[in-house]
């Protein structure tokens, strides 16, 4: 069958498993949007306001389903408005692919307008990118570049379409998909040393990252931690592996980790890592970090092993396979002492919760807890509200957290809760600041168009709450460009845009609100005022060890 | 050119429009600054070797490695030990030509085993090749008879033996 680059491309598409892409057109994929009319009935498209929304609905598309996200922009600033969004999928490893258009092939290297040269723009934030020269190449690129997105540590994939490629024609055949590219399996040599370490551990701590997502169960992650009697951490990419509420769970460590998870990890004699990276966020001084553990890392990226942190033992290789190996080798312990002393530390660290009638942060996201079904998706921006979240937030089941981690990306949450949303058909809760969501509110259009179920908790305190928190701490006060004093109504800007608009200025409203807002299906929005001096505590500071931890407020005003 | 610390890997890239922009883009991203870097046809038209020098301590070099190997187009990546391999270099020198010291300049030619390969009344254009070290010395040698221009080809390094790395 004799087809052209721009049917190919949606065949292909269609062929690896996709049912929904994010995208916007312009001059370069007009042949491809042209195909996507044709087939709206085989694959739904989703127009965002901005192509970095698109990128962003990709990327949470992957984080709530587990399928590779595709995204679509035109060539010049469609493809570079995806920048931000690829990067911040290559930090976090999330598997999309990217489809931009580019100018016929006898144009580039003219600067020919809308040239851009995407593929060496996003050289150092892709896995691997292509630029598609010849139309009988086009078919085998694209389902390489899912082969490869999906396989090993994930990542996203971009591919440059000219023009001419799109119309050119040649002969197409549906192939069956591909499997991954097969992981190395973990030597039994690693695994044996992993196993002795853990056997004659006393305070062990399994410490949960992306990587672990995925790859190990929830019940055997439990069992596991069940079996040798260890507790549970994760990195902020690790959150929703294990339920929240198990009481093993201490919750995410590092900077501004649980005290109790920080404190455990920081006290064990053993640290299992799955999938983690040991960034800085998490370790701080990496020179003064976890002394007393010996740390057994395991990943299916070798270039992670003794990267950040040098471990006692590195297991490269199928992290699944591996954690069931170790599992299945390591002998039943009991561990009570070191229990108890985990228990002390979340008996401290609870001990500091207290009620208040106030519109706190943890009240904000105690209401939501109580409210939500299980399968609710929360999604957040980048700041002080994301920390809270990810300090508070329940979770009963994986794949229930969307945030950008690695990159940090203000402007993440609302294109990703929207991809969370549609894809995953469950809702979703954005949790979001003044400050992110001022980023990329213009996907509220795509919200309201497409009907995405997603609840928008803006905790509004007028100020960029995590770089003023950081001015205070480290800059005398010196509030430079922190205050907003923006007259935004964000009641008003969301009931513009066609969604319904709650605004929560103490407790009983919010309550009242968030019940109502997360009954309807389409989106709304609740605006939150919160305290303006509110702090994400604890707090490790950047480049600190664990003795620098900032527990409460009463240590600041020493 | 020879320095402390000093390292040389190959590395087997598939033979594809981009793929050392890739390499080298890796290296400015993760901050390695390399010494040198050849590139070229090998025994297999699929791939071509590239060959970097670089110093650096250990972890530097596990991590130049280890990176390398993450990239999709890279085949295969081996350090060549210096005691397991030959390096060599090349260099074109081009050296004041004067009836005073025109006989000094043939002599060190002729100890260092190199050639003068254009002659002309003002000047000599001087082929040397060797491990990176001689040509070092070399060029210490002609300093004082005024370098007019000199272009050095960066190290290419192969294992002694029999064995290829591309099946290693």
């Amino acid at each position: 069958m004799k087809l052209t680059g721009s049917q190919i491309i949606i065949e292909t598409l269609i062929e690896q498993g996709c049912d929904t892409v994010f995208g916007y057109p312009g001059g370069q994929v007009l042949n491809i949007y042209d195909e996507l009319y044709k087939n709206s009935d085989r694959l739904n498209h989703v127009l965002t306001a901005h192509e970095q929304g698109a990128s962003h609905a990709a990327d949470g598309y992957f984080r709530a389903t587990g399928k590779v996200g595709v995204c679509i922009a035109t060539s010049g600033p469609g493809a570079t408005n995806l920048v931000t969004g690829i990067a911040t999928a290559m930090l976090d490893s999330v598997p999309i692919v990217a489809i931009t258009g580019n100018v016929p092939c006898n144009l580039i290297g003219r600067d020919s307008f809308q040239e851009i040269d995407i593929t060496g723009v996003t050289l150092p934030i892709t896995k691997h990118n292509y630029f598609v020269n010849d139309v009988t190449q086009l078919a085998d690129v694209i389902r390489e570049a899912f082969r490869l997105a999906k396989s090993g540590r994930p990542g996203p994939v971009l591919i440059d379409v000219p023009k001419d490629i799109q119309i050119a024609t040649c002969e197409f055949e549906n192939k069956p998909v591909e499997a991954p590219f097969e992981n190395k399996i973990a030597d039994e040599a690693s695994i044996d040393s992993a196993v002795e370490l853990i056997n004659k551990s006393k305070r062990p701590y399994i410490y949960l990252g992306g990587g672990a997502m995925g790859a190990c169960k929830t019940e055997d992650i439990l069992a596991f931690a069940e079996k040798i009697d260890a507790v549970i951490g994760c990195t902020l990419m690790g959150l929703s592996a294990v339920p929240t509420d198990n009481p093993r769970f201490l919750g995410m460590q590092g900077m501004h980790g649980h005290y109790a998870s920080s404190m455990a990890q920081n006290n064990a004699d053993l640290i299992l890592g799955i999938g983690v990276r040991f960034s800085d966020r998490a370790t701080g001084n990496t020179a003064k970090y976890a002394k007393k553990a010996n740390i057994v890392h395991l990943d299916v990226d070798f270039a992670e092993i003794n990267k950040n942190v040098p471990a006692q033992v590195g297991i490269y290789g199928d992290v699944k396979d591996a954690f069931a190996r170790i599992a299945a080798k390591c002998e039943k312990k009991e561990n009570p002492e070191w229990i108890a002393t985990v228990n002390e530390y979340v008996a401290k660290e609870e001990s500091r919760y207290y009620t208040t009638p106030k519109l706190t942060p943890k009240n904000l996201i105690d209401t939501i807890n109580d409210t939500v079904t299980d399968d609710t998706v929360i999604a957040t921006d980048v700041g002080q509200h994301q920390m809270w979240a990810a300090q508070y937030c329940n979770f009963r089941a994986p794949r229930k957290f969307v945030s950008s981690g690695g990159l940090g990306t203000m402007g993440f949450g609302l294109g990703a809760a929207i991809g969370a949303a549609i894809g995953s058909r469950c809702k979703t809760v954005l949790i979001t600041g003044d400050g992110s969501f001022g980023m990329n509110l213009n996907e509220m259009a795509t919200a309201v168009s497409t009907g995405a179920p997603v609840t928008i908790v803006l905790f509004n305190n007028g100020v960029l709450g995590m770089v003023r928190q950081w001015q205070t701490l480290f800059f005398n006060k010196h509030y430079s460009n922190t205050t907003l004093e923006r007259k935004t109504d964000y009641c008003k800007l969301a009931e513009a845009f066609g969604a319904t608009a709650f605004k929560a200025e103490n407790l009983a409203e919010f309550e009242d609100a968030f019940k109502k807002a997360y009954a309807i299906d389409g989106p709304t929005l609740i605006d939150c005022t919160i305290d303006e001096d509110e702090f994400v505590l604890p707090m490790l500071p950047p480049g600190g060890a664990i003795d620098d931890m900032i527990v409460g407020l009463e240590e600041l005003q020493k | 050119m020879s320095k402390k610390n000093q390292f040389t890997i190959a590395v087997y890239v598939e033979n594809k429009f981009g793929v050392l922009t890739r390499v080298t883009s890796m290296f400015t991203r993760r901050g390695f600054n390399i010494d040198c870097l050849t590139v070229g046809e090998t025994e297999s038209p699929e791939y071509s070797r590239i060959t970097i020098t670089m110093s650096g301590d250990g972890y530097a070099k596990t991590q130049m490695i280890n990176q390398l190997r993450k990239l999709f187009n890279v085949k295969k990546v081996e350090e060549l030990e210096p005691e397991t391999s030959v390096n060599r270099e090349l260099a074109l020198i081009k050296v004041k030509n004067d009836p005073a010291t025109r006989q000094e300049i043939m002599s060190a030619v002729s100890i260092f085993r190199s050639s003068i390969i254009d002659y002309s009344p003002a000047a000599l254009c001087i082929e040397i090749t060797g491990d990176p070290s001689k040509i070092d010395a070399f060029i210490e040698i002609m300093k004082p008879f005024e370098i007019i221009e000199m272009c050095r080809t960066g190290i290419l390094a192969i294992e002694r033996g029999a064995g290829s790395l591309l099946n290693k």
